[in-house]
Order: structure tokens, then C-alpha cells, then sequence
């Protein structure tokens, strides 16, 4: 039985291997950029508003903080309640083009003593969990210097 | 014309985990507040609740929630919603009546019985809300972001565990001082490291519990007060409910990212600067003035980071401020007298208003063990999920 690979959040992300990219949009009038998305309003107070276009965010970018979960988050984080808590990795990463700060979890098996300030990550396809029907597809930071 | 309100009465139920409604921890706070004020409830002309999202219905009818409990008496009725900030909130619109003249004299209370474990977002299948998105794509709980901001200081500014530690140490000998406060025990600097990690790199003692608990304030005119006998009361001289300038480039809870600096340029003051700076402005004093401050510390680095946005130190010189003792009792600004979140846990729309309560007591010198030497200023500050800010200025 397969499984339909759906994303958590549509519109989000897109694309394979190295054409894997984060979507934001931009503003066809100021282009202040947005991450998540904005799709209806520019949110620059100055901005009398444009277009807003779909734009891919930069493919890397530097860590500005990283932490991770020691303990099993709520729903509607979903976990096996059955298996034992494996902490995963969330890091900060600020993208120098965009000149923002993105969160996301770091690749499985990356952990924060693998980690530092500034390090260079990039941001790849991961899956965030599966159900019956679904494999759950979301975006991951991986260090790169660990390819 | 005087901009300042008196602060008549100030009352509180003590901090735990009660296992009761919010409705009763927050009655007893407000007849507290009456009796500590002297004021019949039946003379309010207004009540204002801060709403608590944990109740069902009646949390968030707040203000006629407690309206209904401590006897309906007719009066105006107000209940507000500003997640951490909604206390501050409620002062304000309190404070606001009062200066317009609709109202002599109001009732503040907040209440919250908070459940185990972390916070959790409303129910349902919500892919256009923040606080649900977070949770759900990365797991980010509240202390996830507390872990961001601490290890961004220790990169940037050098900060060290044992700093964040000394914190915890220091606001615990406070809190063992306060009848109010759910934790009532010293705390040293090797129990906060031997504590388990939640969110590396902050342990289960540098990070706030969630609590039940409530606090409430009695507030009128100043003529008012005068004619009820106390011509020199505690004042509220300023309350800054200010919301965040775009681009915001400090990551805030719940988000899954910054606005972007791309197109526009970053205000001068983050965030959290600008709540301060906004209640100096309007207060008329600055940080040089205070005699103490009470601040939000959901984690041990976060004080510290208060520290730089209220004025009390320059940027990255918080912990330095903290080695020096300025920050500890008899120091030269006494920070979280109370106890602060570390000895409190947060009750969510008590806990600005409980600080207020701290700054009442310490500004007329009945603080008892922790009392401030001499107080005549006091800020509180505070910071509430989805860009609300919060400082109250009080003096004596």
C-alpha cells in the first residue's frame, strides 16, 4: 500500500533534491517579502499594496539560533504515544537576501552539539510524519557541511 | 491636568495548582483588593476582566464572570483579551475610563487555572493559525522559543549557563519571601543544572510553570481618592499597550518566521524596546529613575534580555548587570522583588496585573522582607503572544 505524499501546509514549499525550495511571495509594488505567505495584503504599513507574487526563498542560509524539544509537544504535533520521545532539532535561520529569520527542524539525527551560531544550513525535503493514507511532507535544515 | 490614576486597593490569591475554578481564585482576589482599598463593591462603577482562554465561556466574559460572583451591582462592564498582556490591557482600560471620566473608581481582576504541561493551541484543524501552525509543522512550544533566544545570547553576548542560572537563584530567594508565590524555596545554582533539559540550552528551572492564581487592583481618580481619605496614594503614570513596527525582526512566539528587512528598513528599537520606551515617554521618567522593575521572565535569559530593552544596561551587558548585583535585592534596581515568574509560574491574564500588585506594595513600603529601600518608581514589563506589549509605570 502506498502512501500519498501531501504537504503539511499547502503552497509552502515545492520541488525535489536541489530544486527543493521554501515559497514566500513578494510585493510587485515595495517587495517586502513574505514568509509564510501573504496572499491577499502587502503588510508593509507604507505600501498601498501591489501584486503579490509567488517567490522561492533563498536555498541557504545561516543559523541564528538553534534548540531542540526534550520533551513530546502537544497536539496537534503528532507523535507515536507508544514509542519512546525522540527530541528532534529546531533551528533559526536567517537568510541574507530575504534578510529574515526562518524556523524549521534540522534533518533527522542532526543534533545541537553538531551545531553553532553562523553555521551554513540548507533547506531540503523532509517528512514530518505519516498516517495511514499519508505520508506528511514538510521542510528540513540540514548543515551543510555534512553532505 | 494630572494623567495619573491611584491605585486604591491591590489583592491576590496565592500562585499553585489549586485544582479550582478561575472564577474562585479570582473573587478572592478582588475582595481582597475591595477590603485593601476600603471601597464597598457596590460603589464600582466599572469592572474589567482580563480573559482567560482556559474557562470556556465564562473566561472570556471575565469582567461579568466576576461581575455575576461578587453579586451583580449594575455596574459598566468591560472584559479584555490580549494573551500575556491581557492584565496590562485591563489596567488600561480601567486607567482610560477613569481619565475620561466615565468612571471614579473600577475593579481589575485577572484569574487563570492553568492545566499541566506546555501550553497547547485551541482545538479543530486550523492551517490559518499561527499558534496552531507551529505546533503542528515543528512542535515549537513556548519553551522551544525561550531555547532560541537564550542560546542567540550566549553566541552573541557571551552569556553562560551559569548566568541564566543565577537568575533562577536569585528570583527564588525572592519568591521564598512572598506569601503569594507557588514556589516558596531557594534555589541553587547546581539544582537549576542538575534539572532535566526541555529546550537546550534551558533546563526545567530556567523556564516558567503555568500556574492558577489571580490578582486584582482597585483603581480610581485621584479626586476620588483624595475624598476616600488618601491624598498620596500609589499612582499608575503610565501604560504602554504598543504593538511591534514592521519589519519585526525579533522572532516572536508564535511565529514561523521574522518579516522580512528586504523592502524596508528596521525600526530603531526592536520590539520589546519600544513597549519601554513608550511607557518612559508617557511616564515622563527614565530608566535612571526607577527604583525597581518587575519583568517578564518566562525563562531566566529572557530577564536578562529585559534588562537591555527596559533601559537598566546597554545592549549585551545584561549579565554583566546581573554578576554586579545591580538587579539583586539592594541592589541598585532590584529586579522581580516578587519572585517573578520563576517563583510565581505564569497565571496568564493575572500576571501583569500581579506585577502592578508587587509595584503597589513595594511603592508604599508594606512589601514586608522584600521590600525596596526607599521605592518611589517602579516599572513593570511583559510581552503577549501575537504582538502585544505591555509596561506599567507607577510611583509614589
Amino acid at each position: 500500500m502506498s502512501r500519498t505524499r501531501t504537504p503539511v501546509v499547502a503552497d509552502w514549499f515545492s520541488g525535489e533534491g536541489e530544486n527543493f525550495r521554501l515559497l514566500g511571495t513578494q510585493c510587485g509594488d515595495c517587495g517586502a517579502v513574505f514568509f509564510p505567505r501573504e496572499d491577499a495584503f502587502c503588510r508593509n504599513p507604507g505600501c498601498t499594496g501591489g501584486e503579490l507574487a509567488e517567490v522561492p526563498l533563498s536555498k541557504r542560509g545561516r543559523i541564528w539560533s538553534y534548540t531542540d524539544g526534550r520533551y513530546r509537544p502537544p497536539l496537534p504535533y503528532v507523535s507515536d504515544p507508544d514509542a519512546a520521545w525522540e527530541p528532534y532539532t529546531l533551528l533559526a535561520v536567517e537568510l541574507e537576501a530575504e534578510r529574515m529569520v526562518v524556523l524549521g527542524q534540522a534533518v533527522p539525527g542532526v543534533t545541537t552539539a553538531d551545531l553553532e551560531v553562523g553555521m551554513e544550513v540548507e533547506a531540503v525535503p523532509g517528512v514530518l510524519n505519516e498516517d495511514a493514507d499519508t505520508t506528511w511532507t514538510t521542510w528540513h535544515f540540514k548543515p551543510v557541511s555534512t553532505r | 491636568m494630572s494623567r495619573d490614576v491611584a491605585v486604591l486597593g491591590a489583592g491576590m490569591h496565592p500562585w499553585g495548582k489549586w485544582g479550582r475554578s478561575f472564577i474562585e481564585y479570582g473573587t478572592i482576589a478582588a475582595r481582597t483588593a475591595l477590603e485593601d482599598a476600603g471601597v464597598d463593591w457596590r460603589d464600582v462603577q466599572s469592572i474589567v476582566g482580563a480573559d482567560t482562554v482556559r474557562g470556556g465561556y465564562p473566561g472570556y466574559v471575565a469582567g461579568a464572570t466576576f461581575a455575576k460572583a461578587l453579586g451583580w451591582q449594575g455596574a459598566r462592564v468591560t472584559s479584555v483579551y490580549a494573551a500575556c498582556a491581557s492584565g496590562a490591557q485591563a489596567i488600561n482600560t480601567a486607567r482610560t475610563q477613569i481619565l475620561s471620566g466615565l468612571a471614579d473608581v473600577v475593579l481589575v481582576v485577572g484569574a487563570d487555572a492553568a492545566p499541566k504541561g506546555f501550553f497547547r493551541p485551541a482545538g479543530g484543524d486550523r492551517q490559518d493559525d499561527p499558534d496552531w501552525l507551529r505546533f503542528r509543522v515543528l512542535g515549537a512550544t513556548n519553551p522551544a522559543y525561550f531555547g532560541l533566544y537564550a542560546r542567540r545570547r550566549m553566541a552573541v553576548h557571551g552569556d553562560t549557563l551559569e548566568d541564566f542560572a543565577q537568575v533562577k537563584v536569585k528570583n527564588a530567594a525572592s519568591g521564598a519571601l512572598n506569601p503569594y508565590a507557588r514556589y516558596r524555596k531557594t534555589v541553587t545554582a547546581d539544582e537549576v543544572a542538575a534539572s532535566a533539559v526541555v529546550a537546550d540550552p534551558l533546563r526545567l528551572l530556567d523556564i516558567c510553570a503555568t500556574s492558577d492564581g489571580a490578582a486584582a487592583l482597585v483603581l480610581s481618580s485621584m479626586d476620588f481618592a483624595r475624598r476616600h481619605g488618601q491624598p498620596d496614594p500609589v499612582r499608575i503614570r503610565a501604560v504602554s499597550t504598543v504593538t511591534p513596527q514592521f519589519p519585526q525582526t525579533v522572532l516572536d512566539l508564535p511565529d514561523i518566521a521574522t518579516d522580512s528587512a528586504a523592502a524596508v528598513e528596521p525600526p530603531g528599537r526592536t520590539f520589546r524596546a519600544s513597549i519601554a520606551h513608550a511607557a518612559y515617554e508617557e511616564a515622563g521618567i527614565g530608566p535612571e529613575e526607577l527604583s525597581l522593575a518587575e519583568v517578564y521572565d518566562l525563562s531566566t535569559a529572557l530577564e536578562l534580555q529585559w534588562y537591555e530593552d527596559l533601559g537598566l544596561c546597554a545592549a549585551g551587558e545584561g549579565a554583566k548587570l546581573l554578576r554586579e548585583g545591580a538587579t539583586s535585592p539592594g541592589g541598585r534596581v532590584p529586579v522581580n522583588s516578587s519572585g517573578g515568574l520563576a517563583s510565581f509560574g505564569e497565571a496568564v491574564p493575572a500576571q501583569a496585573i500581579a506585577q502592578v500588585c508587587e509595584l503597589a506594595w513595594q511603592l508604599r513600603g508594606t512589601a514586608g522582607e522584600r521590600q525596596v529601600a526607599g521605592a518611589r518608581a517602579g516599572i513593570t514589563a511583559n510581552q503577549g503572544l501575537f504582538g502585544h506589549g505591555s509596561a506599567v509605570v507607577a510611583v509614589r
